[in-house]
């Protein structure tokens, strides 16, 4: 499985992202432009990440215009052909604006930007693993009818909750509906979340909870 | 117009400085010239009132690659083929009004001085004063100048790592705000802000250019021309994204090998950034005004010389290279326009609709060569004689240990910045060593070269206040006592000397001192001054901001298994206390805040106690006899000791057997101390090598589970004491 990594010219989490996969994880990463649209070197069975970043600046709404970029024309062609994406911080952003995505990012409840380590939990259980955020609009917000068919779905990939995996709105560094911190789409091969893997999967930062991040979305 | 000595004056300069450039230029200056004049010959670019000091810093040797203020920043050699760039700069006249805008392109001009030098930014930190945390205003400035420099560095994606904030009576209306910034360069890569080569062209990259900004290392006027320089916006607006594709565009463009020289366009804009490459360089430089992308209409041509709008850059290229140039910014979406050539003649030529505009010899207008240098007089402020009156035994000893812990904890100087520092991304880079494993000073780890990069900025303005020598030695000592504990070892500083105004003589005694009092502990811990900022002004009509040179300190760790962690580790661990207690509660936080004394000497230092203390500490770290590290500072060995317990939710039961009094003992800041922990096994030969090496050694107890006890009465649990440094801060301001 290799990757591909989308670098739009406000990607700052395009080389944490690259180190994670390559050092961490001993994984082939290519890096692709935002100009660029093609997508011939990947199969199916490999990965698209959106890294996370300021895209285009989002002076608009977070991902709103890279949505229109070459690259995510051909990136949206591979996901509805089966090919893995996953879109970490403004990478989940971009998703939700792709459509890619159900349900849309907000500015966080506090209205402030948030960066600290926060407790997340996968929907099957295991241990809380504690991975950084760092966003300004991570309060995911849906309608209670897609919120319902998400969790009936097992679309719920990670939720906040604290060391001990308690979920509760006190551990949500953002305020997102059901303590929302990642989803998946319906068919399985498209990941959004707002936590950075990446920056939790070496030794040196004595962190490596990222690493179960990538394996339970099966990109070990 | 006929330029008079009164328009002159208006710009800021002296009916002295008004006369000398006429006899530079042989001529009366023409109103455009003038305003050159008045930008480069400003305090902020010529450094007219504090060179003369400035220059008795060590200011080479050591692992310094270039002399300071030779480049836009200090670059000093981290082994392994790499280069460290590092430097601070004030944006504290724009924060005071505008606080959101002032901070982020404080944090924007910063970064520019790291790559476009061709280092590759990959920290930040900020050093923030404010008036009393409980005031509206305060309350304002804080939080738009934490909103503005999470804008700038969250969307740049360069992590701020450290800093320190401290909220003082004296900032209330001049708030400080210091942004440093380090970068990592290969040796041989960096790129000279300079001009060479007859006929090379100059380009013009980035932003297009308007009145933003205008007269802001000047003058801040509006009454200049009045058709023109009404409602001009004071403070530069940034634009993060579009740094970041420049940051990317010129690390890119460097690679082509076409770049001959590049300066960033910070204060006085086109004018500075043509005449120090051009003086530099020994050239001159020919330039079309018509060729600068603009934003407005109209602009008059010392409004294009002066604008500060920002994230632009003045790059020389290599003739025949262009095209190599100009497809890098293509990529990147950024303007590029070729707006002029370098000249034999060293005369800067400014051309607008084919007219001349101006015309100046480039050296005459740098520091270095023809702006003033003037020698101030000083005398020693009439205050320093109360603090000289200060007897310790007018204070009545505390009875109450447990409740003054307790008042000191939520100081909001001491208490937990996190309200603040959570607006930060200080994890992108995926580098911050700190964020799981906290120490005295950030630790950044430099990818690819194998080592990691320990960093600081300090400074105690209350102590400088107090004895500006001795309160500077301070701040040097203590920047490298948090990277010492941090397992690095000190290589060099970077300064931002925030004080009032110059021309008044007690000011300038402050001023004079503490440059002596720096470099001096400078050369003691061999760190020289790679560069930094002078920002005089910070006063208002009652009086001016304590003295505060804050500064910058960048220590290697060569090897991350010999890094230092500040955190107790493990319960049971033995606790102890290397250099010595005093019976001092001088400018301490206890007694300045909870018992209300303005005026008391710095506290105890002496400096080759503080070297020989940091020497041991260090050599301790790597014995591998210890497994924490923390220095004593605001709020004495019992802030220091809570501390410690915080990350693992560990306590200690600690007793002090002493004649001292309570409050010195407990509160005092005495500096030269740092408290260690380890395994008990390791205790004697700490206590043997401590003989040995003549430093003081006390055991003052164990590390527990996460019950305080001191002096045999407990003090509740390491819990309780973290929720009341943690919410401190939040509760003032979320009230």
């Amino acid at each position: 499985m290799k990757f591909g990594i989308v670098v739009f010219p406000g990607s700052n989490c395009d080389r944490d992202m690259q180190d994670a996969l390559q050092n961490d994880l001993g994984k082939e990463v290519i890096m692709l432009w935002h100009k660029d649209e093609d997508l011939s070197m990947f199969t199916t069975d490999d990965c698209i990440v959106l890294p996370g970043g300021f895209s285009y600046g989002d002076y608009l709404r977070c991902g709103a215009i890279a949505r229109f970029s070459p690259m995510m024309k051909s990136v949206i062609a591979f996901a509805e052909k089966g090919g893995k994406v996953l879109g970490v911080c403004n990478g989940f952003q971009i998703l939700c604006e792709s459509h890619l995505l159900p349900g849309v990012l907000l500015p966080n409840a506090h209205q402030q930007f948030v960066c600290n380590n926060s407790y997340i939990i996968n929907s099957t259980g295991g241990k809380a693993l504690k991975i950084p955020v760092a966003h300004g609009d991570g309060r995911y917000f849906a309608s209670d009818e897609l919120l319902d068919e998400l969790e009936a779905n097992d679309q719920v990939i990670f939720r906040y909750c604290d060391s001990l995996g308690t979920i509760d709105k006190q551990f949500n560094p953002n305020g997102s509906l059901r303590n929302i911190a990642g989803i998946r789409n319906k068919q399985g091969n498209v990941f959004g979340m707002m936590p950075h893997p990446e920056r939790a999967s070496s030794s040196s930062l004595s962190n490596v909870d990222g690493l179960d991040v990538f394996r339970i979305l099966g990109m070990n | 117009m006929e330029v008079t000595v009164k328009i002159a004056e208006e710009l800021r300069l002296t009916a002295e400085e008004f006369e000398l450039i006429k006899q530079k230029l042989g001529r009366t200056p023409n109103f455009t010239e003038l305003c050159a004049f008045s930008g480069m010959w400003s305090e902020h670019c010529s450094y007219k009132n504090s060179i003369k000091w400035l220059k008795t810093l060590p200011r080479d040797g050591g692992r310094m690659l270039v002399a300071a203020g030779e480049e836009n920043a200090g670059l000093m050699d981290m082994g392994n083929g790499f280069g460290v760039v590092f430097k601070i700069e004030s944006h504290n006249h724009p924060s005071a009004i505008e606080p959101f805008q002032g901070a982020a392109t404080g944090v924007g001009g910063i970064q520019r001085d790291i790559f476009t030098m061709g280092a590759r930014p990959i920290a930040s930190l900020n050093s923030l004063r404010f008036g009393n945390i409980n005031d509206a205003k305060t309350k304002r400035l804080l939080s738009g100048v934490v909103k503005g420099i999470g804008h700038y560095g969250n969307c740049f994606g360069v992590p701020t790592v450290g800093g320190e904030i401290y909220f003082e009576e004296c900032y209330h209306t001049n708030p400080l705000v210091n942004a440093m910034s380090v970068g990592i360069v290969k040796v041989g890569k960096t790129i000279s802000a300079t001009a060479e080569g007859l006929g090379n062209p100059v380009f013009f990259v980035g932003s297009a250019t308007g009145k933003d900004g205008i007269g802001g290392a000047s003058f801040a006027s509006a009454n200049i021309t009045e058709d023109s320089a009404e409602d001009l916006p004071a403070v530069q607006v940034g634009d993060p994204f579009q740094e970041k594709k420049l940051l990317e565009a010129c690390l890119e463009v460097i690679d082509t090998g076409a770049v001959v020289g590049m300066q960033d366009m910070g204060a006085a804009g086109i004018i500075c950034s043509t005449a120090e490459m051009s003086a530099k360089g020994g050239v001159g430089m020919h330039i079309d005004l018509d060729k600068v992308p603009t934003r407005q209409k109209n602009m008059k041509a010392w409004e294009l010389l002066l604008s500060e709008s920002q994230e632009r850059m003045l790059i020389v290229v290599e003739k025949g290279k262009e095209g190599a140039v100009l497809k890098v910014f293509e990529k990147w979406d950024l303007p590029c326009s070729e707006i002029g050539h370098v000249t034999g003649d060293g005369l800067l030529k400014f051309y607008m609709h084919g007219n001349l505009e101006a015309e100046i010899p480039a050296y005459e207008l740098v520091l270095g060569g023809g702006a003033p240098q003037y020698t101030r007089d000083y005398k020693e402020p009439a205050y320093l004689q109360k603090v000289a009156a200060f007897d310790t035994n007018s204070i009545k000893d505390v009875t109450d240990l447990e409740a003054t812990a307790e008042q000191i904890i939520q100081i909001p100087n001491i208490a937990n910045k996190r309200w603040v520092t959570v607006q930060y991304d200080s994890t992108v880079g995926a580098a911050n060593a700190g964020t799981n494993a906290p120490s005295d000073a950030a630790v950044v780890l430099a990818k690819g070269t194998g080592k990691a990069l320990a960093m600081t900025t300090d400074c105690n303005g209350r102590y400088v206040f107090a004895d500006p020598y001795k309160g500077a030695m301070i701040a040097v000592a203590e920047a490298a006592r948090n990277i010492v504990c941090s397992g690095g070892d000190p290589i060099g500083v970077t300064n931002c000397l925030n004080f009032g105004n110059p021309y008044n003589p007690e000011v300038y005694y402050q001023f004079v001192k503490a440059v002596t009092g720096m470099g001096d502990a400078c050369r003691k811990f061999n760190t020289p001054v790679t560069g930094g900022n002078v920002s005089f002004y910070n006063q208002h009509p009652e009086g001016a901001v304590y003295p505060t040179p804050t500064i910058g300190m960048v220590g290697i760790i060569d090897d991350m298994q010999y890094r230092m962690t500040l955190d107790f580790k493990n319960e049971g661990d033995a606790i102890i206390l290397i250099g010595e207690q005093q019976n001092d509660i001088a400018s301490s936080e206890y007694l300045h805040k909870l018992r209300g004394v303005e005026f008391s000497p710095a506290p105890h230092f002496d400096i080759d106690e503080e070297f020989a203390v940091q020497k041991f500490v260090s050599s301790l770290i790597h014995s591998k006899l210890i497994s924490s590290a923390h220095d004593i500072s605001e709020g004495g060995l019992a802030v220091t000791l809570l501390e410690k317990g915080f990350n693992r939710e560990l306590g200690f039961d600690v007793a002090a057997n002493t004649d001292l009094r309570k409050d010195a003992f407990w509160f005092g800041e005495a500096q030269s101390r740092v408290v260690v922990s380890c395994n008990q096994e390791q205790v004697e030969q700490i206590r043997q090598r401590a003989a040995s090496a003549n430093i003081p050694v006390t055991i003052l107890g164990t590390v527990t589970g996460g019950y305080i006890k001191v002096n045999g009465e407990s003090w509740n649990n390491t819990l309780s004491w973290k929720e009341k440094y943690n919410t401190a801060i939040e509760n003032i301001l979320n009230a």
